[in-house]
């Protein structure tokens, strides 16, 4: 019988054929924490009596939340996690490296691979075909220590996209406006896997917009299939020979198929307080904003950072809109610099930020005020997000932050690009 | 095990930033000090107000968001013996059970702010006292009323020196 993808590497995983509803033990690839979950994730390898860990080279700390450090008790985290990852052996990714899923992309993860994050965003790695899911920071402290987890194996939403998406439209957009018709719990417990030649045509940058924010549906991970443009990926990492071709076989079962014309799309805005609260960009023109952010797991990539150089070049943000830029990594940053999208960004009156979460996160570099309004490229406007219940957080592409941040309010970024 | 309490209700969507905001990202490391603000973006006086043994009752979509385990945790530091709600986002359902905090699936719209609840987490029986109703809920999988009896993940590792979820 054929499998999709998710059975596929999670029967590998597994050592058995699974289908969907199977419960099952399955091996752990790579293991990851951020500064947020780690430290919980080291007391409960110490309260279990872990001295060591089963495969420390695949089990990665990564200091990005906070940082670098806003306050002395994260500093103090930071240094229960670099003294784990020196006692135990395990990665540490410092301070500026960059964003725990734009770094596990750039350096560790492979098609087929079966990762584990105390990170919700851990299913963007679904983006190169591998099957990587979010938890908790006990399951991934026994995965470091274990090597293994259990886990269900989810059924398959196949979401094909086909057609070419309209000048000014990108990606995100295309994510917003499944995750407006799936809903904000519509595809719980369940895999997404992008298909059609919509994605096909779509960079690895691209691809990674759409597998982290699955789990924005509620679902458990969002896989792309691994082809040659997953190859030059890794190929420009030095990782060339770890690509393996992976699909889903003809013939294998999915719960649903959702058919999209990408043609029709248009940019869209996701309005407070959920993700799911999605409009076309005309429908949200003309709201003020007071801060533009083009960075985070979802959109701080090198092609986001190049279209939002793109509109911004020569222009200047708008008086009231301050304009962070946070790129996902070091490896970003730097290709950023040497294209020259950085100059471009910090003399349109952008304030670039170490590589890292920034401002998504509330906690620090981008904190909104009482009745602020950020328009964001991240994943989430949920309340209180961005460190303040009294602010309200708008999602879009970079190309409407870029623009709107201009314009001092959300507007089409087809105006200028059509 | 069986748990009373009084219900407190929540609405659809209560995001982990809701439960365990992030600006007080700083206190992961004190977890007493961090269940002082439990629930506090959806209900500021919550922590105050709520007696041990109560249970948080919510709508859809339950623990949405992040994967901060710390949002059950400080559920469960702060008393809450157990969460309802009409469904779960699936992190938090796995790390609830992994704290060792009771969580079930059922129709929570028969469920008023005040009323008294009587919950047994293995058969999954709710009662609500107040109505004299009683409430079907969706059995949690074996695997993780496996877990939940050991006392939580850590309890569960600890006990069997391996995952042991499939039972005997």
């Amino acid at each position: 019988m054929g499998k999709t993808i998710a059975e596929k590497v999670i029967g590998e995983h597994a050592g058995r054929e699974v289908s969907a509803g199977d419960l099952v033990i399955a091996r752990v690839d790579i293991a990851a924490v951020q500064d947020g979950t780690g430290p919980l994730a080291v007391d409960q390898i110490e309260k279990l009596g872990f001295r060591t860990l089963k495969n420390p080279s695949n089990a990665v700390l990564f200091i990005d939340h906070a940082a670098p450090s806003p306050r002395r008790e994260l500093s103090n985290a930071h240094m229960k996690l670099r003294e784990f990852a020196s006692r135990t052996g395990a990665v540490l990714s410092e301070v500026g490296e960059g964003i725990i899923h734009q770094r596990l992309v750039e350096s560790w993860v492979s098609p087929g691979d079966l990762l584990i994050g105390a990170d919700s965003h851990s299913c963007t790695s679904g983006a190169l075909g591998a099957f990587a899911t979010g938890m908790g920071s006990t399951d991934v402290a026994i995965g470091m220590a274990l090597g293994k987890t259990w886990l269900r194996v989810p059924q398959t939403f196949q979401i094909q996209v086909n057609g070419r998406l309209p000048v000014g439209v990108y990606s995100k957009d295309l994510i917003l406006y499944l995750i407006g018709l799936l809903r904000a719990d519509g595809a719980t417990y369940k895999a997404l896997e992008f298909v059609g030649e919509t994605i096909t045509g779509f960079s690895l940058d691209s691809r990674l917009v759409l597998s982290n924010m699955a789990v924005e549906a509620g679902a458990k991970t969002g896989l792309c299939e691994a082809d040659e443009k997953t190859e030059s990926f890794l190929r420009e990492r030095g990782r060339g020979d770890r690509f393996r071709r992976i699909k889903s076989d003809p013939g294998a079962t999915f719960e649903r198929i959702v058919e999209i014309d990408a043609s029709h799309i248009q940019p869209m805005v996701a309005v407070p307080h959920t993700v799911d609260n999605v409009r076309t960009v005309s429908e949200a023109a003309g709201k003020k904003i007071d801060q533009a952010f083009i960075g985070t797991c979802t959109n701080g990539r090198l092609e986001d950072l190049r279209i939002a150089a793109k509109i911004l070049e020569g222009k200047h943000r708008h008086p009231h809109t301050r304009l962070i830029i946070c790129p996902a990594s070091r490896d970003v940053s730097l290709a950023a610099s040497r294209e020259g999208f950085l100059d471009v960004l910090v003399e349109a009156g952008g304030a670039v930020m170490a590589p890292g979460c920034g401002a998504c996160v509330g906690v620090h570099e981008g904190i909104l005020g009482d009745g602020e309004v950020c328009l964001s490229t991240a994943n989430r406007n949920f309340k209180g997000r961005m460190g303040n219940p009294e602010g309200f957080v708008y999602l879009s592409s970079p190309a409407t932050a870029a623009y709107s941040a201009i314009k001092g309010e959300i507007a089409d970024p087809r105006e200028v690009l059509g | 095990m069986r748990l009373r309490g009084k219900a407190w209700k929540f609405g659809d969507n209560i995001s982990t930033d809701l439960i365990c905001p992030g600006r007080y990202f700083h206190l992961r490391s004190n977890l007493p000090e961090l269940a002082k603000h439990v629930l506090e973006d959806a209900d500021p006086e919550f922590a105050q107000k709520m007696s041990q043994g109560d249970l948080v009752v919510g709508g859809r979509n339950f623990g949405c968001g992040s994967s901060r385990e710390h949002a059950p945790t400080i559920m469960k530091i702060a008393g809450v013996s157990a969460v309802l709600a009409k469904s779960f986002a699936r992190i938090f359902y796995r790390n609830g059970i992994n704290v060792g905090l009771p969580l079930l699936e059922c129709d929570t719209s028969k469920i008023d702010e005040g009323d008294e609840l009587e919950v047994d987490p293995a058969s999954g029986k709710v009662l609500n006292v107040t109505k004299r109703i009683e409430l079907a809920s969706r059995p949690l999988p074996q695997a993780m009323i496996n877990i939940l009896n050991d006392g939580g993940l850590v309890a569960h590792i600890t006990k069997h020196g391996d995952f042991y979820v499939n039972g005997p």
